[in-house]
């Protein structure tokens, strides 16, 4: 399929890469030829070992086998110095940017050898932040600037040291559809003046879109590279899955007429501007409402707002008709909502606690976890096993500390904890997020399961296809507001699509 | 400061599977035994570059104690448990109250003076006072827990302040409450009355030292907190909000809340380290009464590891330590601030030794879960 | 560990950065001040050049131990250990100060402060100790190891004993006659605001210890090298982001151990300073606490060395007070610090925080009636004035203050990314 390409001079050629940490194995039989002058894209799901990959590139993990060619020539990357060395710059999913420096601070960083600290840094900074167009200020501190300015902070780190070949780890996921753009624009600048640049992504369409060359990888292992002209964006995902997709397709309707979840003019201000405005939503028993938006638009304002873990919105959240405004977290959970966080290892687990104690994490007041004021713990453990065996979740036994599970069977604990005190409202945040298949398509089933017994479930999810394949309602928030509400039965991802950036609002 | 001490929190109370239980006490041990013996040999090395004698240091540290010396130990270890545990609760709130030392000594000195004053008969008068030291130390450190909830300002630099400000408020209040001891320069409160002193018990008939009453307060205590902590709603919560806060926020743990009822437990709890002594031994509160508790219990916190039982080794192991250098002065010329150097060593090589031994434990689990499922190795968690 | 935690701490106020000028006209506002506080308040020992001088003396050693505190937390390491540094630092100039003369007491000083720094940087980088726990142990074993070493060491020399040196050699010493006498003339004339001029002058330019002029040159050094060298933005890098700083090619964990060493190397130099030139002589238990008030000072002065100095020149300066004039002196403070609550509580509640302005305004009214109410302060209760002033800065400051990013954070090795 590579072989419309073959003009350019490949400029990394990694063969054989594997990486193994105790227990798992992040990358084995990986190989890639990069070209100058192109982009080239890696796709793969959540742990698919893309970010592995990377690290090994930019000499931060070190790889247990296979070998690195730049140029033509072997290297062994002990460290990033020894990328930066070789003409390898990486700009990191989470930015690599000391907040209390300045922008000449942070990028003259580890490279004060080439034009110093001061004045000479600083008419470099200027003429490569005007060659490129991206409009940094040498001077400013980098807490006082945006996401997309920090990103091009990081694009002048990496062009500063005169680096070849830039990796961008998951550049978009931070930014709104416009930086997306500018972003993509400041990619083909590069592209034009010959340098390489691997763009790791799993949101297909944008690669399509910005890509020459696409790797596929899968369980750490690379299974095809392919010109992005010749493939759509169902083949690849196709190839990432290695199997049909599985689908969460919609089932008939079970939604009722009795109103479990009321938020009424929700309004949240933040720091400069609202976070939430006049947020008002519906959810009846038996019902789905998907929440579709790009993230950081008020999503986890809303969930947490919900859950009294925010504090400063005003308006009003009734469960079943209770008002539960200014109740605490714990009452409303008491009054029966379930939460399935969006990040499961900071906020829905004790990591480092057996799995039969984050049973009873946020559970710590009801049946069967407690007696009176003192833990129980026996009913714990019982309920505990009940769980690991209704949920599938893959451990030798209840005492193993959370920590060891994998992403997918912490999920699948969490989401059978959360449905242990019978809840008549799950509020489930990216609940597949990061979870192998099988257990993506566990997780489905259960909440489907849920919902025909009566639960109301609002959903957050940046999948577009679980959202429209678990939904009853879609609504589409954008800058903390809701602005449009579709039916999953007649909508498109493109259309969605659409919808979250403004386009059509 | 999230990752402090947070390692193997949750490890006791914890049954374990059949061979994993045996490792995971192997390694339970081995780590404190580790410890003991790099701190020993650090001291032996540095007994050898001052060019005193190691062997007679050693001898004489590691013979049997006499009676007396007996006695002396549980009574040190006692007021070591006291602080220890008071330091503990905080450790398993992820609080470092380094204020220990100056809650113990305000209530002290408070108690001393309530029971100076005799207001009420007999024992009544002891649980006045008692009650005194706990509220005092508990407002003292619920100072710090105040100012961590309301103004973000961290429990360790507070309580480092407020144990200076504790050495000077009670010297000035000391020099108000002191009373006139003709034929001593020593300045302290009114002697507690005959009545509400606490008695010992005689261990050995052939020395009159007793073992402090007291001893029983601390088991009570100790007790109380292996059942708050483990076996209580509040202690899950506690130990929840102390392994992630986080987690703690979106269970519906009120962490404010938490961080000032545990700041109040521990202070309150500091507030009886001083008691033992006072009702015990010195029976008012003058300049000589013994400071540094605090900064010990830290020490013998870690050592045992915020658990009650493994806080009263290490109680024991500090009082041993002291009770046998005493001597090494008048028997060898050598000064018996030695121990000091081995005591604090001790801190450092069972921190480590334990995040060894944790980190170890990890691997070992994580590889036994894998192999217990060894139809797919995951490849998540390779990007964390 | 951190001073503000960022879980509870409402979202820091961008706080605008003090100029040089506006540092310049505060100096001057202060002066004005002190003579105006002279003057009404009676206290005249508040402003002498005796007074400044000694407060020189007394700053010192607490600068030093902030200095030390904020070169290890600049580099992301939480420094309490620095009280047994210090304890260290004052048996080294006892021991070689007095064994082989006073410039190898000032090294041995640096040499054994740097040997608790090198033990708390052995714990906290290699091998990923709790820096809290770390800085206690080293705080019990400097103090445990220098009454093992004290005995050892001084137990039968002439004039020692087993808790102190014999005396020590002064350090050179030196005035400038043509400035020093002039300016002592002037300040004898009571003048306002121009006796107090020339009381600081004269403090600067007589009987100064060389090593006082050296340990001053240190803080301008520090500034230099850390804001000004890419040594120092390396060194700040590991305590603001050090992941960042690993992405780029920087050695972490190098850095963090050369600052440890260096601040325990200050410290030493500090307690050094305590028994060179404070007194002359070693003695147990003379560091007295200026550790923990050295970080104090250095949260004073939020992580900058001007800030600190400032900190330092203010504890020492209450300290001086408490042994010069006792009492009064500092009782004429009190004046001070209420009208400055009371001020503050005003633009609080201007600014609508009600409840802080509250809060404020009551402390200024009790202080202020602390003040008409008595004569003088009990001497026990001036010890604390270091540290009510840094839980004071801490309550009401806490939002303006900013500490390193990446401050007592465990670092490991491969972080990035």
């Amino acid at each position: 399929m590579n072989s419309t390409i073959t003009s350019q001079d490949i400029v990394v050629r990694l063969r054989d890469i594997g990486k193994t940490f105790p227990g798992v194995v992040a990358n084995h039989d990986v190989n890639i030829d990069l070209r100058a002058g192109t982009v080239h894209a890696i796709v793969g799901e959540n742990g698919a070992g893309k970010s592995t990959l990377m690290k090994i590139l930019y000499g931060v993990q070190k790889p247990d086998s296979g070998t690195i060619e730049v140029n033509g020539k072997q290297v062994t990357l002990l460290s990033p110095a020894d990328a930066i060395a070789a003409g390898v710059g990486m700009v990191f999913q989470h930015f690599m940017l000391a907040d209390n420096l300045t922008v000449l601070e942070n990028v003259v960083l580890g490279a004060e050898k080439m034009h110093g600290i001061g004045d000479g840094a600083r008419k470099r900074i200027a003429e490569i932040s005007k060659s490129y167009g991206l409009d940094l200020d040498p001077d400013v501190l980098v807490e006082d600037l945006g996401v997309g300015a920090r990103q091009r902070v990081e694009i002048l780190k990496v062009l500063y040291r005169g680096a070849k070949i830039i990796i961008l780890d998951e550049p978009t996921s931070v930014l709104v559809p416009q930086e997306v753009d500018e972003l993509f624009d400041n990619l083909r600048d590069l592209k034009a003046e010959g340098l390489a640049v691997i763009f790791i992504s799993h949101k297909l369409d944008e690669v399509l879109s910005v890509a020459d060359e696409v790797t596929v990888i899968r369980r750490g292992a690379t299974i095809d590279t392919v010109d992005a002209k010749s493939v759509n964006s169902r083949q690849l995902a196709e190839m990432m899955v290695g199997s049909e997709l599985p689908n969460p397709s919609t089932e008939t309707s079970t939604v009722t007429d009795r109103v479990v979840l009321e938020v009424k003019d929700m309004n949240l201000p933040g720091p400069s501007r609202a976070l939430l405005t006049d947020i008002s939503l519906t959810i009846h028993a038996g019902e789905i409402l998907g929440i579709a938006g790009v993230e950081g638009n008020g999503q986890a304002e809303l969930v947490e707002s919900i859950m009294g873990i925010r504090h400063g919105a005003t308006g009003v959240v009734a469960l079943g008709g209770r008002d539960l405004s200014h109740a605490s977290t714990r009452d409303r959970r008491e009054a029966g909502i379930g939460y399935i966080p969006e990040d499961r290892q900071r906020h829905g687990l004790l990591l480092d606690a057996p799995l039969w104690e984050n049973r009873i994490l946020g559970h710590q007041t009801r049946e069967p976890n407690v007696n009176g004021p003192l833990i129980d713990r026996a009913a714990a453990r019982k309920d505990t096993q009940r769980i690991i065996e209704e949920y599938d979740v893959r451990t030798p036994g209840i005492d193993v500390l959370a920590r060891a599970l994998s992403g997918g069977n912490q999920q699948k604990l969490i989401v059978g904890r959360e449905m242990a005190s019978d809840p008549v409202l799950l509020i489930a945040s990216h609940p597949t997020r990061g979870v192998d298949v099988g257990a993506q398509a566990a997780i489905w089933s259960h909440i489907k399961r849920a919902r025909r017994d009566g639960l109301a479930v609002l959903l957050i999810s940046a999948d577009l296809d679980e959202l429209i394949g678990l939904s009853d309602t879609i609504r589409v928030i954008l800058r903390g507001k809701l602005v449009g509400e579709f039916d999953p039965a007649t909508v498109t991802p493109a259309m969605l699509g659409s919808a979250m950036t403004g386009a059509d609002a | 400061m999230s990752e402090r001490l947070r390692a193997n929190k949750f490890l006791f109370g914890n049954d374990g599977m059949k061979s994993p239980r045996n490792t995971k006490l192997a390694l339970a041990i081995g780590a404190p035994v580790l410890a003991l013996l790099a701190a020993f040999l650090i001291t032996s090395l540095v007994l050898i570059l001052a060019g005193d004698d190691v062997g007679g240091v050693w001898g004489q540290i590691l013979s049997f104690p006499t009676h007396r010396g007996y006695v002396n130990i549980i009574n040190s270890a006692t007021v070591y448990y006291l602080s220890a545990v008071a330091v503990a609760i905080g450790f398993r709130m992820n609080l470092f109250n380094i204020g220990v030392d100056g809650q113990y000594r305000v209530a002290a000195f408070a108690a001393a003076v309530v029971a100076g004053e005799g207001w009420l008969p007999g024992y009544f008068n002891t649980a006045l006072a008692m009650v005194a030291a706990v509220l005092v130390g508990a407002a003292w450190a619920g100072i710090a827990g105040l100012l961590r909830v309301t103004r973000g300002v961290s429990e360790v630099i507070s309580t480092i302040m407020l144990n200076a400000i504790a050495t000077a408020l009670v010297a000035y209040l000391l020099r108000k409450a002191a009373v006139e001891n003709p034929g001593s320069n020593i300045t302290a409160t009114k002697e507690v009355p005959e009545g509400s002193r606490i008695g010992g018990f005689t261990l050995f008939g052939d020395v009159p030292a007793t073992v402090y009453g007291m001893v029983l307060l601390a088991v009570a205590v100790g007790f109380a907190y292996w059942f708050i902590i483990n076996k209580t709603r509040f202690g899950f919560d506690l130990r929840a909000t102390g392994a992630s806060e986080t987690a703690a926020v979106s269970s519906g743990i009120n962490v404010k809340k938490m961080i000032i009822i545990s700041m109040l437990l521990s202070g309150g709890a500091a507030g009886l380290v001083g008691l033992p002594l006072l009702f015990g031994n010195d029976y008012a509160y003058g300049s000589t009464f013994q400071s540094g508790l605090g900064f010990a219990g830290i020490a013998i916190a870690l050592l045992g590891r915020n658990h009650p039982i493994g806080i009263a080794l290490g109680a024991l192991l500090f009082a041993f330590l002291d009770e046998q250098s005493n001597p090494l002065q008048i028997l060898l010329d050598v000064s018996p601030d030695i121990v000091k150097i081995t005591q604090g060593t001790i801190v450092l090589t069972v921190v480590i030794a334990y995040e060894v031994v944790r980190r170890y434990g990890v691997r070992i689990e994580q590889r036994r879960v894998s192999s217990a499922l060894d139809d797919e190795p995951a490849t998540e968690g390779a990007s964390a | 560990m951190s001073v503000v935690t960022d879980a509870i701490a409402a979202a820091p106020a961008a706080a605008k950065k003090l100029s040089y000028g506006w540092v310049m006209i505060g100096l001057a506002a202060l002066l004005v001040l002190f003579s105006a506080l002279r003057v009404i308040t009676g206290a005249d020992d508040l402003a002498s050049s005796g007074t400044l001088r000694a407060t020189l003396v007394a700053a010192i050693p607490i600068g030093l131990a902030g200095l030390g505190g904020l070169w290890s937390e600049r580099a992301g390491i939480v420094n309490i250990g620095l009280e047994g540094m210090m304890i260290l630092g004052t048996f080294g100039a006892g021991y070689f100060g007095y064994f082989y003369g006073p410039w190898q007491g000032v090294v041995g000083a640096i040499l054994l402060g740097a040997a608790g720094g090198l033990l708390h940087a052995v714990a906290t980088v290699i091998f990923g100790v709790d820096h809290i726990v770390s800085g206690v142990a080293i705080n019990i074993i400097a103090l445990g190891a220098v009454q093992y070493l004290a005995a050892l060491a001084f137990t039968g020399v002439p004039g020692g004993g087993q808790t102190q040196s014999p005396s020590i050699d002064k350090l050179p010493e030196f005035t400038v006659t043509a400035l020093s006498d002039p300016l002592g003339d002037i300040e004898g004339k009571d003048w306002f605001v121009v006796s107090d001029v020339a009381a600081v002058l004269r403090a600067l330019v007589t009987n100064l210890s060389i090593l006082t002029v050296l340990c001053l040159l240190l803080f301008g050094l520090t500034f230099w090298l850390l804001w000004r060298t890419s040594f120092g933005l390396r060194l700040r890098s590991c305590g603001e982001s050090p992941a960042a700083a690993e992405s780029l090619g920087v050695n972490v964990i190098r850095y963090k151990f050369i600052a440890v060493l260096i601040s325990g190397g200050l410290a030493g130099l500090g307690g050094g300073f305590l028994a060179l030139v404070a007194s002359s002589t070693f003695r147990e238990g003379q560091t007295g606490g200026r550790g923990y008030i050295g970080l104090a000072a250095m949260i004073f002065g939020n992580w900058r060395p001007g800030g600190l100095l400032a900190g330092a020149g203010l504890f020492g300066y209450t300290d001086t007070l408490r042994l010069r004039g006792g009492g009064e002196s500092i009782h004429g403070l009190l004046l001070l610090v209420a009208v400055a609550l009371v001020l503050m509580a005003v633009w609080q509640i201007r600014k609508a925080r009600k409840v802080a302005g509250a809060v404020t305004l009551g402390i200024g009214i009790v202080i202020g009636l602390w003040y008409f109410f008595s004569d003088s302060i009990p001497e026990d209760l001036t010890g604390m004035t270091p540290y009510v002033t840094t839980l004071l800065v801490l309550a009401l400051f806490s939002q303006r203050l900013r500490m390193p990013a990446a401050d007592g954070k465990p670092y490991r090795k491969g972080s990035a990314g």
